[in-house]
């Protein structure tokens, strides 16, 4: 358990190791010069030269991707290019309500997704499960900041029932979730559809095999067969599904964030790269990045305490 | 009093190419306190009787035609399906053929056999006192430390003798297992069988026990149903069967001596020909095409004969002795 952890830990480092340097590549490629852009066109030019000194922009490239993959890995991503705070303050103060977003996403995916696959499943050929089966298209093909926009224009705007932009009042949890509810829903609408889907599918699976049978020929009581022997079966490969997905709901976040005027990671990155503020968007791509492989991991070890077999090949 | 009466059922399962007439005019009893075994090649619908009788068929499955009658009071083929819900586990215990996928595994084994006792009056403490007693009894090693492992962790014998500790648990009135010993190696299987005979005469039920294996038949059983392509050409006791066969079918399985057999080969020896297809199933007698005593009456269906003492054969010349049946 504990040497599997170590690996899962170790890979999860090359990743973040290999997107580093993809980014570090993707910046120092990137035409225009970071110290004119932060300084703006009325600096003069010792003053550029300044700070590209303080940049580390005068030194050799391989010093300045050694120095900029050692600072990430301690924390340290630069400062910001406008006000100077560092990038890691920047971004970790926007990450919570980002992270609120997708959990608040995966909390109505699962929330919603999971029973209509389940009754779909066990309804199967039924005029329920095809009318789950329609909605589970419908809302994966159209995509979310469609979702997000219809959503805040009926029910923030049209009925008034929910507030339609912002994160809500600092420190009043009840107003912050209300402002929650139309953004995750927008982010996690379609993943509705693809864990109805899904769960649909495996629990039509599972309920043929024959422990399944097994179960029925001891007179089990359906629900406990449906949702004690099945499901926590048929669920596992929805964990699995959810822990890659996260990186697509990363991206609806943005989208969310943009359309509800949240603030957010995703909102942070989106103004970042309209006043070409280099450092910011580095060090929010970095962070997410380390986000979706740690909320991976932590699937892989949902997954292994659902599973007593892939628990014991840890 | 007979445990199970089986009355001319048919059971037809609907496919894409027409209907599928798996189960013709089947009739047998298991009667009290005795092993019936169930012989046929694979394909002639034991699975098919085992779902019918514990209504578990498939979605596309229906017995249509006749009575399946359960200590002489409950009509299985009507029974509601909460009654019938009553009657699987506590009166009516399985084991089912594939002994590596019948537990599930992602519960560990005593909250398996803890569930199955949901309708049970007696404490947690007490059902997993009779969890373990069950597991010594099928001999799992350490049985008290296997209640918290999971399937996945015991070899298939002993998966498979988990699942018969778990049927004999519910100390049932009818025990039935379908090929409960053909996963598993051959001293193994003779243990199973000893244990299976062992726990049915301390449990007093009646079994009925499907399986390839002549030898074992042999061994284990009281009476004997032969089936064919989904009828019952043959029943009997184990003597009358082995000792005088009537049907050229079941003439013709027990050409290889079964002692000799179970050396050599684990499963029925092999016939030319093919089983005719379900779903159009021939006017006459269903052997005809691979009978070497076929005549021209058996384009009509044969009867039922009765060849005294219980022991009938649906074939035209059931009432000669088949010349090729061997001295068990
Ligand atoms: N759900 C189903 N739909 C259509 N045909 C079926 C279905 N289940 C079984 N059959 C058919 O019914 C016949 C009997 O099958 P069954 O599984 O009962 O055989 P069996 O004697 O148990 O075979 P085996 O020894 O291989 O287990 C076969 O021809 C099979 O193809
Ligand atoms: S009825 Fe005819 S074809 Fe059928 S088994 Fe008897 S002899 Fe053979
Ligand atoms: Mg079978």
């Amino acid at each position: 358990m504990l040497s599997y952890f170590i690996k899962r830990l170790g890979l999860a480092a090359a990743i973040v190791s290999v997107a580093m340097f993809l980014l570090f590549c993707m910046i120092y490629l990137i035409p225009g010069d970071p110290a004119s852009v932060a300084l703006g066109p009325r600096a003069t030019e010792e003053m550029r030269a300044a700070l590209r000194e303080k940049m580390g922009l005068n030194q050799p490239v391989l010093v300045q991707f050694w120095n900029f993959y050692i600072g990430a890995w301690t924390g340290d991503l630069g400062d910001e290019v406008l006000s100077g705070r560092p990038v890691t303050t920047v971004v970790l103060e926007q990450l919570p309500y980002t992270l609120a977003l997708i959990v608040g996403g995966i909390t109505w995916s699962v929330a919603l997704g999971i029973p209509l696959g389940c009754w779909a499943a066990v309804s199967r050929g039924s005029w329920a499960d095809r009318v789950v089966g329609i909605l589970s298209v419908a809302v994966i093909a159209v995509p979310s900041f469609v979702i997000a926009i219809y959503a805040l224009l009926i029910f923030a705007v049209e009925l008034r029932w929910l507030p339609a932009i912002g994160a809500g009042e600092p420190g009043n949890l009840g107003d912050q979730l209300t402002h929650l509810i139309l953004p995750s829903l927008a982010v996690g609408l379609g993943w509705v559809g693809y864990i109805a889907r899904m769960v649909r599918a495996s629990m039509l699976e599972v309920l043929e095999a024959s422990h399944i049978r097994t179960a029925r020929a001891f007179g089990l009581p359906d629900r406990t067969i449906t949702y004690r022997y099945a499901l926590s079966i048929a669920i596992l490969p929805t964990v699995t599904l959810l822990g890659v997905g996260i990186g697509q709901m990363l991206s609806s976040a943005v989208f969310a964030e943009i359309v509800f005027a949240r603030p957010g990671v995703g909102k942070l990155v989106y103004d970042a790269i309209l006043t070409r503020n280099f450092p910011i968007v580095t060090g929010t791509v970095l962070i997410t990045t380390v986000l979706f492989v740690l909320l991976n991991l932590l699937a892989d070890l949902i997954i292994g305490a659902l599973d007593p077999r892939v628990r014991s090949s840890f | 009093m007979t445990t199970l009466r089986i009355d001319n059922l048919n059971v037809t399962f609907s496919t894409e190419a027409g209907p599928l007439h798996a189960l013709k005019n089947v009739s047998f009893d298991v009667p009290e306190n005795r092993i019936v075994g169930i012989v046929g090649e694979s394909g002639c619908g034991k699975s098919t009787l085992i779902n019918a009788i514990l209504g578990l068929l498939a979605d596309n499955g229906s017995v249509d035609g006749g009575s399946i009658l359960f200590e002489g009071q409950d009509e299985l083929t009507t029974l509601p399906p909460s009654r019938m819900r009553d009657l699987r586990g506590p009166r009516i215990a399985t084991v089912f053929q594939d002994p590596m996928g019948a537990l599930n595994p992602v519960i560990s084994v005593g909250k398996q056999m803890l569930n199955i006792q949901y309708r049970s009056p007696l404490s947690k403490e007490e059902k997993l006192n009779r969890a373990v007693e069950m597991l010594e009894l099928v001999r799992i090693p350490d049985a008290r430390a296997a209640l918290v492992r999971y399937p996945h962790q015991f070899s298939g014998g002993m998966k498979q003798r988990i699942a018969i500790a778990m049927a004999l648990m519910m100390e049932p009135a009818l025990l039935i297992a379908d090929e409960p010993t053909t996963a598993l190696d051959a001293t193994l299987e003779v243990t199973t069988i000893e244990l299976l005979k062992d726990l049915q005469q301390k449990i007093g039920c009646s079994v009925m026990f499907i399986s390839h294996h002549l030898g074992v038949i042999a061994e284990l059983c009281d009476d004997v149903v032969v089936m064919y392509a989904g009828e019952v050409v043959e029943r009997g006791t184990v003597r009358q069967i082995f000792q005088d066969p009537r049907h050229p079918y079941t003439a013709r399985l027990l050409e290889c001596d079964p002692a000799r057999q179970s050396e050599r080969t684990r499963n029925l020896p092999t016939i030319p020909g093919e089983i005719p297809d379900l779903r159009a199933r021939p006017t006459g007698c269903i052997f005809a095409n691979r009978c070497d005593r076929v005549s021209d009456a058996c384009s009509a269906p044969p009867p039922d004969k009765d060849i005294g003492g219980g022991h009938i054969a649906r074939c035209f010349v059931a009432d000669t002795p088949a010349e090729t049946g061997v001295t068990a």
